[in-house]
């Protein structure tokens, strides 16, 4: 067990408000400008879709005030192919790395994992601080990229050499525009970096007394285990894309092949190679997707133990679970490149690993069914998406098992399936994992209670809004339908333009939905319902022994000790139903954690 | 509220099957001689992941049905065999689909990429760059002539970068922006990008394969069925990625003869 005295970083509470909310290096303050952040960016990348959207159901639509974005993109308002390619790659960039790793993990995570180990801070807040502002500049340089001459790069969030490598004469936005997104997303690495070394340290060395590592809630260890994906993924993406930019200003030629020809003249470069930037960047992109996706199995996970009034079937299994999918995602990012022109035996030695994978997946929806099997289910709107995240879950789920095997992967990839099972599993998923957290932590992180009512309509619109726009996408990909298209001129194609449409209207029925959300969200901080008290949700972490909200140093002058597991439900002759980390009860034929 | 969404996703799992079921939307047609191994696998992995699917989301529905509404008195239950039978149950259900599917799918695998195509496959050369493919035949010295990337010029519709003059391989290869091809005889396939990545995908002939500039990618395959079909570009390759495509025909031999003489007359 740690003291904290020793490892401590006392610094008072600030007084001036640059201090206290800007440059401010409180983990909570600082979880909550990464909650801003990421749901500016998730708003800036939901209008993209739309327009996307729109384009894709209606053709040539108009979409009023679109010349005012770019002149160049949208000319009479009307999108012009490559502008569709280049909002494709601002709103896929935005959303998995501006919403997705910095919400879930960044945000919750600086909020809520010192206090549920029962830090005063992180170990090093000057690096959080600047974890904040570097990731806050990352964005800035990467939304710069809309206000070039030629607008943001067009080439996927993906960003393939040697498209991405070969300068303007690639197409609009490939010049300035792909540099800008390197040095974004290298800078964005930095930030992660720092703020991984702080959530390892956090969870290693800041315990609080009675705090195992066993003790800690599954919200702890989702983060932990992410931080550890974080620390080494990103460390090989920012790599990846100096050499990127290199390839761009310094005349290298990493990712540039010999021989190639545009407009009749040879590129220079030589020996470059396409499969070089495929390997590295799935080498952090399919961790990347766990880093997205495990803090929602925590959140949920916590979520769900509260509102069942029961701890999970096995606490450890969940966490040797998470374990398991962070080490097995290093081992299948091969199963993006079946069909790169990488030997073909490569294929077979991923795809076996992330058939694997699917086995730890299935262990964690196993535990929560099993679970919730007699179990005293409370239902709210953090419950609600609780649950509503494992039925997205198990349907990204299964349509993993198709794309792992190299020979279906041969009709299924690059098509509206892989759209369908990545947004489904990743996208809609860690959504409702966010919006859980958001529901069931908001009192703690503000003193006030979201609207109950308005949470319900959110959540009946989003699921039913969500299934429809990701299950026909499957359908189509089924049929062939190839994505990345801006319009669907193949004669095969055209039949499958009525769902497009469908889609379309479903897309705007849930980005409805998300501005109800956001309204509650701002209505509720600022006039919401007083939190009755400390643990409205009665709760048995940390986070709800304390003030709400909490102080500057997290639990004013006395230190919590922890006693109890952390999920002390309804255990038998103890005098409430849930009995908190820090109770001193004493209690009976239990066989607690050390 | 909980047994309005518990039957939403019921009703959700059954609508999201139908489609499904009804082959509303059905992969294009198989005209390949490998297709079908592709298929099997395809249909396998659809009854194991949809039997999954239904199961898991029928099993969620219900508990939340069943576990919402506690009278005041009722106790905690645990699930019968507890975590250690969940986990066992995974690796034994789980565990022997992904060793099943594994296990066959490395034959519809093994049949595109680890057989080598026979003596008497026919090549034909595939060039991809930004929006389109052309295609080169041999001519009847069965030779295809050395390329020469700095003798590529659309305007001159020297597509390739051909020395005609100089390289007498060169001299009677045709090249083309449609791809004919006989029925029922093997084509190997030689892939290479002008420019940047693109990928050849025909979804009847059930092949997909990037190009790889800097790199020769080879593809071999044998269409059954006589009828015109569409070649796609499926990776991103810049602003006309969605436009870009050929046509595919199959034709009876004779037909393909035709063509061909048809083709190199106006070379
Ligand atoms: C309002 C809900 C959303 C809609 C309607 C939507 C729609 C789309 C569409 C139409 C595409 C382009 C597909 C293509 O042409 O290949 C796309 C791509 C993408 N979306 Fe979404 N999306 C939504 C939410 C999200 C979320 C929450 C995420 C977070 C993971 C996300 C991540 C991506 C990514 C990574 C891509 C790929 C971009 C690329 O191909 O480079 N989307 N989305
Ligand atoms: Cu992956
Ligand atoms: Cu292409």
């Amino acid at each position: 067990m740690h003291d904290m005295s020793t490892h401590a970083v006392p610094h008072g509470a600030p007084t001036s408000f640059i201090r206290k909310h800007v440059f401010s290096i409180d983990h909570k303050v600082i979880g909550k400008q990464y909650y801003a952040l990421a749901l500016l960016a998730a708003l800036i990348g939901m209008v993209l879709s739309w327009i996307m959207r729109l384009h894709l159901g209606y053709g040539s639509l108009a979409i009023p005030g679109l010349h005012l974005l770019s002149k160049n993109g949208a000319p009479g308002d009307v999108m012009t192919p490559e502008y569709y390619l280049q909002l494709m790659t601002m709103h896929g960039t935005i959303m998995v790395f501006f919403v997705l790793t910095t919400a879930p993990f960044a945000a919750f995570g600086n909020f809520f994992l010192p206090i549920q180990t029962g830090a005063e801070d992180m170990p090093f807040p000057h690096f959080n601080m600047m974890s904040f502002w570097v990731t806050f500049t990352a964005f800035l340089v990467l939304v710069a990229s809309f206000f070039t001459g030629t607008g943001p790069t067009l080439g996927g969030w993906t960003q393939y050499a040697p498209l991405s490598a070969i300068g303007d004469v690639g197409g609009p936005g490939e010049g300035l525009g792909v540099v800008l997104w390197a040095a974004s997303i290298a800078i964005f690495c930095i930030g992660q970096l720092l703020g991984s070394l702080n959530f390892i340290t956090t969870t290693l060395d800041m315990r609080c007394k009675g705090m195992s590592l066993m003790r800690l809630p599954l919200t702890a260890w989702a983060w932990f285990i992410t931080s550890i994906m974080g620390l080494t993924a990103f460390a090989v993406l920012m790599p990846a894309c100096l050499l990127l930019i290199l390839d761009h200003v310094a005349g290298t030629s990493f990712f540039r092949p010999s021989n190639a020809v545009i407009n009749d003249q040879v590129l220079p470069g030589s020996g470059g190679s396409t499969l070089l930037w495929q390997h590295l960047f799935w080498f952090f992109g399919h961790p990347e997707v766990y880093i997205a996706i495990v803090p929602g199995l925590g959140i949920v996970s916590h979520v769900l133990i509260t509102n069942m009034r029961r701890p999970m079937l096995s606490h450890r299994v969940l966490i040797y679970s998470m374990g398991a999918l962070a080490l097995l995602s290093y081992m299948v990012y091969g199963h993006h490149m079946f069909v790169s022109g990488m030997n073909p035996v490569s294929s077979l030695a991923f795809s076996f690993p992330t058939l694997v994978i699917t086995i730890p997946s299935t262990i964690v929806v196993l535990i929560w069914l099993g679970s919730l099997y007699g179990s005293r289910l409370r239902i709210n709107s953090a419950s609600l998406f609780a649950l509503g995240f494992i039925s997205m879950f198990i349907s990204g789920g299964v349509s993993g098992f198709f794309l792992a095997q190299p020979s279906i992967d041969i009709m299924l990839h690059a098509t509206y399936f892989v759209v369908g099972h990545f947004h489904l599993v990743m996208g809609v998923a860690a959504m409702f994992g966010i919006f859980a957290g958001t529901y069931f932590w908001f009192p703690k992180m503000t003193g006030r209670m979201m609207n109950e009512t308005l949470g319900k309509v959110h959540f009946w619109m989003s699921f039913v809004g969500a299934y429809c726009i990701f299950m026909p996408f499957h359908y189509l990909g089924i049929a062939g339908n190839v994505r990345r298209y801006q319009a669907f001129t193949d004669d095969y194609l055209i039949p499958l333009i009525p769902v497009h449409k469908f889609i379309t209207i479903a897309a705007l029925f849930t980005g409805f939905a998300q501005l109800i959300f956001v309204y509650n969200l701002i209505h509720s901080r600022f006039w919401g319902k007083v939190a009755p008290n400390d643990n409205p949700w009665e709760g048995t972490s940390l986070e709800w022994s304390t003030a709400t909200p909490p102080p500057h140093n997290n639990f004013g002058d006395k230190m919590p000790v922890v006693y109890h597991d952390p999920y002390q439900y309804s255990v038998e002759g103890a005098s409430t139903d849930y009995v908190m980390q820090t109770s001193t009860e004493q209690l009976k034929n239990t066989d607690e954690e050390k | 509220m909980a047994k309005i969404f518990a039957v939403t996703i019921i009703l959700i799992a059954i609508a999201s099957a139908i489609p499904i079921v009804m082959h509303m939307w059905p992969m294009p047609q198989d005209i390949s001689t490998h297709g079908y191994l592709i298929d099997e696998q395809y249909t396998d992995t659809m009854w194991e992941a949809g039997l999954s699917f239904l199961a898991s989301q029928f099993l969620l529905a219900f508990f939340i049905w069943k576990f919402s509404s506690p009278k005041p008195g009722d106790k905690i239950k645990s699930f019968p065999g507890g975590a250690k039978g969940l986990v066992i149950a995974a690796f034994l259900l789980v565990g022997t689909e992904c060793l099943a599917l594994g296990v066959f799918g490395v034959k519809a695998w093994a049949s595109v990429y680890f057989t080598a195509p026979s003596a008497n496959a026919m090549p034909i050369q595939v060039q991809a760059g930004q929006f389109a493919f052309y295609f080169r035949y041999p001519g009847p010295d069965g030779t295809f002539g050395p390329l020469h990337p700095d003798k590529i010029s659309e305007a001159n519709a020297n597509f390739f970068g051909l020395d005609t003059t100089n390289d007498p391989d060169s001299k009677d290869d045709i090249v083309t922006a449609e791809m004919a091809i006989p029925v029922n005889r093997e084509i190997h396939l030689l892939m290479h990008s002008k420019d940047v990545g693109h990928s050849f995908y025909v979804p009847e002939l059930r092949v997909q394969q990037d190009f790889v500039p800097g790199l020769d990618v080879t593809l071999h395959f044998t269409a059954t069925k006589i009828g015109k079909y569409e070649i796609v570009c499926t990776q991103l390759c810049g602003l006309g990625h969605y436009n870009m495509k050929a046509y595919l025909e199959v034709m009876s031999q004779e037909d393909y003869d035709a063509w061909i003489k048809q083709q190199a007359a106006l070379q």
